[in-house]
């Protein structure tokens, strides 16, 4: 019952470690590349979720739960964050008939 | 077997992600990425955190995904739609993510991860009732506060819903 799982005695913890990055890098060029303000957002999503899976993967090799406690409290972070955000971009899609971020250009003066 | 399994899901993992900033149509954007969460679901369960796994699985999967594609086919938004930026941008952002990337890797290559000792290895550390004691013993003001955070999240979002008197009525 109380045996290393599989996983984590044949795949290193470094693997985790590059998926991880690979992940993030992934939403940054999302973020970097697209104009639809939803889009920009899911990219955001999937940052956190490539830190979500390197705080697990941490916390099950180093069998430690504190880090699995801070994955649950960036989910519940996460899902009032899409809330508001989400409410954000319908005002803003309500009032300007577009989620085109460059549109908004005037908040970055 | 397992190890095998870690690939197929690194894979499905990775594709999904690349099409979630790749497709043209925001609703197949969507698709994939709940296809991305359903992978890292199962790298969940993989690192034997199952409540984490069902976590991921109803709130992310079920909750936030269901309100991006309500809200997407709300907003009735097309291919053609969005503007694009140009080429030249593109290429400058695929390259800086690429960097980065780069970066990280060499910073972390030989990054020394050893494992925990053997001895006290507790491999049920991800079930609901250790964390459940973990997170009422050390963690329950943190839990308490996140319910105030929910509770402001909740007004704010009907607060900004909620239509304005001098508002255009063309939605």
């Amino acid at each position: 019952m109380n045996d290393i799982p599989e996983v984590i005695r044949t795949i290193p913890l470094n693997y985790y470690l590059f998926f991880s990055t690979a992940l993030f890098c992934i939403g940054i060029i999302g973020v970097l590349t697209r104009r639809n303000a939803i889009i920009i957002f899911m990219c955001i999503e999937l940052m956190l979720n490539s830190v979500n899976l390197l705080l697990t993967a941490f916390s099950s090799y180093r069998s430690d739960p504190n880090g699995q406690i801070f994955v649950f409290f960036i989910m519940a972070v996460a899902a009032a964050e899409v809330a508001v955000g989400l409410a954000i971009i319908v005002m803003i899609y309500r009032n300007v008939r577009s989620t085109d971020i460059n549109i908004l250009n005037k908040l970055k003066w | 077997m397992t190890g095998n399994f870690f690939y197929f899901l690194t894979f499905l993992t990775l594709f999904a992600a690349i099409g979630v900033v790749a497709s043209k149509n925001p609703v197949y954007s969507v698709l994939f990425m709940i296809m991305t969460f359903f992978a890292l679901t199962g790298h969940y369960i993989l690192l034997n955190a199952q409540f984490l796994a069902a976590v991921n699985f109803i709130v992310y999967m079920g909750a936030i995904m269901v309100l991006f594609l309500f809200v997407i086919m709300f907003l009735n938004m097309r291919e053609d739609t969005e503007k694009h930026k140009p080429m030249l941008s593109k290429f400058a952002a695929v390259i800086a993510g690429g960097i980065l990337f780069v970066v990280m890797i060499a910073a972390l290559k030989d990054v020394d991860t050893q494992l925990a000792n053997t001895a006290v290895f507790d491999s049920q550390i991800g079930m609901v009732e250790n964390l459940g004691k973990v997170l009422f013993r050390d963690y329950l003001l943190p839990f308490e506060l996140a319910s105030v955070l929910f509770l402001a999240a909740m007004a704010g979002a009907v607060m900004l819903g909620k239509r304005e008197p001098g508002e255009q009525n063309r939605f």
